[in-house]
């Protein structure tokens, strides 16, 4: 196993209150793997992600929980320790790539950068390995483009700059938080492609956090469905489109328009919205927007239960 | 063009030249620049061979360093133009070439007249002042006869005129311009070093050590400046160290609350944040990615600070508490030519107004480095 997440509990301690952000969430991914982290905005997902890099910015903290990269715990370790995973072991490609690079320097030396900092290359070295870095992301004239600035750059090639940035140190695993949510859709697709074959090239295991439910069916392996800080259901891609089981995968897989629907057909939405993370509904957080909701729901969070081999959920009517 | 490559291939040792093989290959403000420059050096040295012997010859290290400059700046100037032009025939910066920050601003920098203008006396000013030595005809100190030369008006043989003790003013104008120029020059330095370190320390390790840390600006903000350095000059005898120390140990706390507050907002950005999730240590966070995103109001205030230095040298020197006569400095001079205002008038106007000049245009400098800088002028005119 590359990742194991046991328990993660990633909370804010703000004035008004505490914010679970991340609740209880476990998971695990193995080697050269593409799971896909999937929940509407604001529901925990980039925070899983900072949590495993130790980003979470104040006033948020991991309070609870343990995470075993190839058995190492990357909770007990010192900075040093952190600092090579970071890039070396795991990657992080972030939403907006416009601004994840800095404008100041040019992309050329922001990917030397990394590779001097992990691979202990000579200044020589790394100027040659980030332009061939940048012809691996799908540059065009790589020499040239390593000279440029990153607002020379098209939203699509920051992307990729940002990408090549991420896998400059090899890492064995590649985070991609909302790769394509900032990109035209024809870009997406080209990105969505770069991420996989670089996944192939390079060996790594792939945590894709996306909104977009297009983008997972077309790249995940296994799917997690969050929601207010808490897994509600995880299952492998094939069974989870074909056979939702929780209310609220239900609802999202109903709300995404798809080829295939009649004419007509109108799309259903799920009722209500997301609840503030500060005023949480009682026991399961989704009973307000759930049709099933029976009192039993109101009282406390239904446990993530295994109901098949390989897939879990959580929900008192499900099993 | 054709002509000029033709030229190139036909006098390649002209390239020796610094400045030629720019405008070989037509680039003509560089090259006029660079030969400017070069043709200038050369005729000084032509002109006072003597005078550069004998000062290679003497003790004083102010004559030796006059020489040094003099001599490795033409040095400089060659290589730099040989270098360059190099560059050029490879065929320059290919075409996809980045427009850096730096040459963006220096093209919005180039057009504003009065700011460049000002680069031009400042560095006139600068020259002058370390090559005064080799430049001036009398020394600055010398008295002779001095009934008959007291108080003579200017003329070619005294530019400025001579002073109440014969003494050559133009003479004392650049020598003074030597203690008020590098006052104000290292006195910036030290500050700017000072409040950049001290504010980015303060970000960097944040929570109680930035609290003290910033009490201690408050108190040094709340000192007055002023009375301490009438007591230090009191106590001890003012010289340009003194000096230097005075006015950059008083004048950096506004630079530090400035990078403070930049770095704790430009960290919580997601380039800095990038940066971190790359494995980069914090400390090489703050050096290589925020201060030098933070750094571009610094140089502003830099040269409206240079300005501030010199004044307050100046103004010291003036009260008799700065550097005192007969060590020459504009603000002295200006004080000493204040009683024979009616009968000569040039003894306190030329320092005075050399000190004006520099003043103005630092100030000038300020205004075109910030419009040159700040990225909401961009775009009207320029691009």
């Amino acid at each position: 196993m590359l990742l194991e997440v046991k328990n993660l509990k990633s909370y804010f301690f703000l004035d008004e209150g505490i914010l679970k952000a991340v609740d209880d969430v476990s998971f695990a991914i193995s080697e050269q793997e593409t799971v896909a982290l999937v929940g509407e905005s604001g529901c925990g997902k980039t925070i899983v992600a900072l949590s495993l890099l130790d980003l979470i910015p104040s006033p948020g903290r991991i309070v609870e929980g343990q995470m075993l990269f190839r058995g190492e715990d990357l909770r007990a370790m010192n900075a040093e320790r952190m600092r090579q995973i970071r890039g070396r072991h795991i990657g992080l490609v972030f939403q907006e790539p416009g601004v994840a690079l800095n404008p100041v320097y040019t992309v050329g030396h922001q990917i030397a950068a990394v590779l001097r900092l992990h691979r202990a290359l000579t200044r020589r070295e790394a100027q040659a390995e980030s332009v061939r870095l940048l012809g691996d992301v799908g540059i065009g004239d790589p020499e040239q483009r390593a000279k440029a600035y990153p607002f020379e750059l098209s939203g699509g090639m920051q992307q990729r700059v940002l990408i090549a940035t991420a896998i400059a140190g090899r890492p064995e695993l590649l985070i991609a938080d909302e790769p394509t949510t900032a990109l035209d859709p024809t870009v997406q697709a080209e990105i969505l492609d770069l991420l996989r074959y670089l996944q192939t090239e390079y060996s790594m295991a792939l945590l894709l956090i996306t909104h977009d439910l297009g983008v997972v069916a077309e790249m995940a392996d296994r799917v997690m469905v969050m929601y207010t800080g808490k897994i509600l259901e995880a299952a492998d891609i094939d069974t989870l489109f074909r056979d939702p089981r929780h209310p609220y995968t239900q609802g999202l897989l109903e709300s995404a328009p798809r080829l295939g629907v009649g004419r007509g057909e109108v799309l259903r939405g799920i009722p209500g919205t997301v609840p503030d993370f500060l005023e949480l509904p009682s026991g399961c957080t989704f009973h307000p927007r759930c049709n099933l909701a029976e009192d039993e729901c109101t009282r406390a969070f239904p446990p993530l239960e295994e109901i098949a081999p390989g897939r879990q959920c959580a929900c008192y009517k499900v099993t | 063009m054709a002509r000029s490559e033709s030229r190139v291939r036909l006098a390649p040792w002209l390239a020796i030249v610094p400045g030629v093989g720019h405008l070989a290959l037509a680039r003509r403000v560089k090259g006029a620049h660079l030969l400017a420059y070069a043709a200038g050096a050369v005729a000084l040295m032509i002109w006072r061979s003597e005078r550069i012997a004998e000062a290679l010859g003497s003790r004083a290290i102010d004559e030796w360093l006059a020489v040094v400059f003099l001599i490795g700046s033409l040095l400089a100037v060659a290589s730099y133009s040989l270098w360059d032009v190099r560059r050029l025939l490879e065929g320059g910066d290919g075409p996809l070439a980045g427009k850096s920050p730096w040459r963006v601003a220096s093209r919005r920098f180039r057009v504003n007249i009065l700011a460049v203008g000002s680069v031009y006396v400042i560095f006139l000013l600068y020259v002058l002042a370390i090559l005064a030595p080799l430049i001036t005809l009398q020394d600055p100190s010398t008295m002779e006869n001095v009934l008959e030369t007291r108080y003579l008006s200017p003329s070619l043989a005294h530019p400025f005129g001579t002073d109440e003790f014969g003494r050559d003013l133009f003479s004392r104008a650049l020598y003074g311009a030597r203690v008020s120029l590098s006052i104000g020059l290292l006195a910036m330095l030290l500050s700017k070093v000072i409040g950049t370190s001290y504010g980015a320390i303060a970000a960097y390790f944040g929570g109680i050590v930035d609290s003290v840390l910033m009490r201690l600006v408050d108190v040094v903000i709340a000192f007055p400046t002023f009375y301490l350095m009438l007591m230090l000059v009191g106590v001890f005898e003012a010289n340009i160290v003194l000096l230097v120390l005075i006015l950059g140990l008083t004048s950096w706390p506004g630079t530090a609350r400035y990078i403070r507050g930049e770095i704790l907002s430009l960290r919580e950005q997601e380039f800095a944040e990038s940066a971190r999730a790359i494995g980069l240590p914090p400390r090489l966070v703050i050096v290589r990615h925020l201060i030098p995103s933070a750094l571009s109001p610094v140089l502003v205030s830099a040269a409206l600070s240079v300005a501030g230095m010199i004044g307050a040298e100046a103004s010291l020197s003036f009260l008799g508490l700065g550097i005192r006569p007969p060590t020459p400095s504009w603000g002295n001079m200006v004080s000493g030519g204040q009683d024979a205002l009616l009968v000569a008038w040039w003894v306190a106007f030329f320092p005075g107004a050399l000190l004006a000049l520099t003043l103005v245009s630092f100030s000038l400098l300020a205004d075109g480095l910030r419009d040159a800088l700040d990225p909401k002028t961009l775009m009207r005119r320029f691009v």
